[in-house]
């Protein structure tokens, strides 16, 4: 599915959270969306996924729009809109910390994908194929075993990927993770991402800006599946991890202060300077050894510089208040 | 592959014992509640017999097999036992309904009908009419007084934007004391002789006064409304994982906590109105349904219904047997089984999902 985002504003009792942001993510790539704390990478996965109306501009997927700025008075033709249901059947958004009220199952956790496909008043009586779709996604994400666990007693690792079962159980053509990573240990964080990276490049790759990490570096439950219909799966993911994102995504999204400070690959992206400037430490990039993508090696902040800082690229020092 | 088939043939199997469980648990208890309201209208002061309630029945609904009741027995079970029963039931029904769409609406295991100030509205408008003489029907009272401090309770927690859940039970929580501020005021200011009794009783819950009217409202309100909470499992199952994910899944969040709450106020409002505030019906039934159905809405509801009725015509039929001659108010009865029922429901749950 390609994402447009088409100078997409935001703002809440007028204070802006995101400002003139446009954007192309293109089908079956994995794309980063990184920035720091309040730069508005959730907000932006909640208007992708018809969450949130945003106040200018618009997000376009395949050539509907999902949300788009209302004009008062002007019935807006051209470009046909999503209802919300038709939007749930395309998008899926795993958020942060999410918690069920009550002690369910896996698979009833895993069912709850299917709302939106089941009819609106007769759904509420239940359907069998309901339950081969949920089997059939527990089953892309390994997670078979833990159909008749109980939520309270899986890991945080296991948590998630139910949660991601849950959401291909939506059949999505978009997988749209907010901070997937929280809470997970290491080796639990790069399980998930490879998942995530496998259910991509399983639906058939290809389009992706710059085929720069290769799926094979993921370590482990790289090959994923594939998706059932054939139709590719598009991933966009918050993360706060910047070397993850570099190994994990093709490309990635930079947001500082609600605004787009900069778009492409990992290596185009993840540059001292940048990251300097958008979180203000002091970093150097090294390429991986074994996968040839960026790897960032964070400086403890320095005392207090005794140069001035600079913005150049490639300048592996960067004073602390260089933002 | 075979072995994934024969893994998915096991599913299946687990999965089909797993409603068959579920289906074997319904009929068992529509059976029992059937049974229990033939076995409560015989029960009482008169004798009555099975057979007399079958006829009697037989006879008013001119079913084959009508035969000759004596009038005495015939007007005990038609007009006295019968009614009282069936809005035993309705009522019963219409908050353990209730209690589990509240539960499941706000997140909060906590949660009961009465949870928007709706009981304490209901109050007001009946000491109204009780104590102050006001010249209106004691169910249309209590009915709009609990549906003015829905809207109150509402309109306050719309002050900040949108309604979240938390919001909506503070507010509740507030109407809540400021109805029951007004009802002890006027207790206190006018009450005398033998209307302290009465409105006791009312504050209470009880069916006493149960006629077929109370049956037509509270049965009325009960298949209307409840019906259309029924039929809306799928989208309350949506809020499992709380508003953002029930959005994602194509659900319009802030509409359907509206018309949810707009329900479950009429219909416990129209419960209030023909017994009074009878507690913890609405607050117990859903939890322990949960644990013979499971928490999806699909199961849970139909179930929560056929057993909240069987439990408050059983705890009625207590109410006005137990301590005979004496007459008890029920919702004394239902505390009494329910907080030790309750008890043991929280030590036997898992601390985690109840944190």
């Amino acid at each position: 599915m390609v994402v447009i985002l088409d100078r997409v504003s935001f703002r809440i009792n007028g204070t802006p959270i995101l400002t003139d942001v446009s954007a192309v993510v293109p089908t079956g790539a994995v794309t980063g969306l990184l920035g720091p704390n309040g730069a508005g990478k959730s907000t932006l996965l909640r208007l992708i996924a018809g969450l949130e109306t945003p106040d200018a501009g618009g997000v376009e997927l395949d050539g509907s729009h999902v949300s788009r700025a209302r004009t008062p008075g002007v019935r807006a033709g051209g470009v046909p809109g999503l209802s919300r249901r038709e939007t749930a059947r395309r998008v899926a958004l795993l958020e942060q910390n999410a918690a069920p009220s009550v002690d369910l199952t896996v698979r009833e956790v895993v069912l709850l994908g299917r709302i939106p496909h089941r009819s609106r008043v007769l759904g509420s009586f239940g359907g069998d194929d309901d339950h081969r779709a949920a089997e059939e996604s527990l089953e892309m994400v390994g997670g078979s075993d833990l159909a008749d666990r109980a939520w309270h007693t899986l890991s945080g690792g296991e948590q998630q990927r139910a949660q991601i079962a849950r959401a291909l159980a939506q059949r999505p053509s978009l997988l749209l993770l907010d901070e997937p990573n929280n809470h997970l240990d290491v080796s639990a964080q790069l399980g998930l991402l490879g998942q995530v990276r496998g259910l991509c490049a399983g639906a058939g790759a290809g389009t992706g800006v710059g085929p720069v990490a290769s799926p094979g570096d993921g370590p482990g439950e790289g090959d994923g599946p594939g998706d059932g219909d054939g139709a590719a799966l598009t991933a966009i993911m918050a993360l706060h991890d910047l070397n993850l994102a570099a190994a994990f995504c093709d490309q990635i999204l930079l947001l500082h202060h609600g605004r787009l400070v900069a778009a492409g690959t990992p290596d185009e992206v993840l540059r001292p300077a940048t990251i300097a400037e958008v979180y203000g430490v002091d970093c150097d990039v090294i390429p991986h050894p074994r996968g040839g993508h960026p790897v960032i090696v964070f400086s403890p902040a320095a005392p207090v510089p005794t140069f001035p800082p600079t913005l150049e690229p490639e300048v592996t020092q960067h004073g602390r208040g260089s933002a | 592959m075979e072995l994934q088939q024969a893994e998915r043939t096991a599913t299946q199997t687990r999965r089909g014992a797993g409603r068959a469980r579920y289906l074997a648990w319904l009929a068992l208890s529509m059976l029992a509640l059937v049974l229990a309201a033939g076995v409560a209208v015989t029960i009482g002061p008169a004798e009555v017999s099975l057979t007399d309630v079958a006829r009697s029945l037989a006879g008013h609904l001119g079913l084959p097999g009508a035969a000759e009741v004596a009038p005495l027995t015939d007007s005990i079970v038609w007009q006295l036992r019968l009614p009282r029963v069936l809005t035993a039931a309705a009522v019963g029904a219409g908050l353990a309904l209730s209690g589990a769409v509240m539960q499941s609406v706000t997140r909060n295991p906590l949660a009961d009908p009465y949870l928007l100030g709706l009981s304490s509205g209901a109050s007001l408008g009946a000491v109204c009419v009780i104590i102050l003489g006001v010249a209106v029907a004691l169910p249309a009272a209590a009915f709009l007084g609990a549906l003015t401090a829905l809207v109150a309770t509402l309109s306050i927690a719309r002050v900040g934007g949108t309604i979240t859940p938390g919001r909506a039970v503070l507010s509740g929580l507030a109407i809540a004391q400021l109805g029951g501020a007004g009802t002890a005021f006027i207790i206190f200011w006018a009450a005398k002789g033998d209307s302290y009794r009465e409105i006791l009783n009312w504050l209470l819950g009880s069916l006493a006064g149960s006629s077929w009217s109370s049956v037509v409202i509270s049965g009325t309100a009960l298949i209307v409304v409840g019906a259309g909470i029924v039929l809306s499992a799928t989208r309350l199952d949506a809020f499992t994982f709380g508003d953002t994910a029930a959005a994602s899944l194509g659900i319009n969040v802030n509409r359907t906590r509206w018309m949810l709450l707009g329900a479950v106020a009429l219909l416990t409002g129209a419960m209030v109105a023909v017994s009074g505030a009878i507690g913890f019906v609405g607050l117990i039934l859903p939890h322990l349904v949960r644990g013979l159905s499971g928490p999806g809405h699909r199961r849970l509801l139909p179930l929560t219904v056929v057993l909240g009725a069987l439990f408050l015509i059983v705890a009625d039929t207590l109410a006005r047997t137990a301590f005979d001659p004496r007459e008890l108010p029920v919702g004394i009865i239902t505390a009494l089984i329910g907080v030790p029922v309750f008890i043991v429901l929280i030590k036997s749950r898992k601390a985690a999902a109840w944190s």
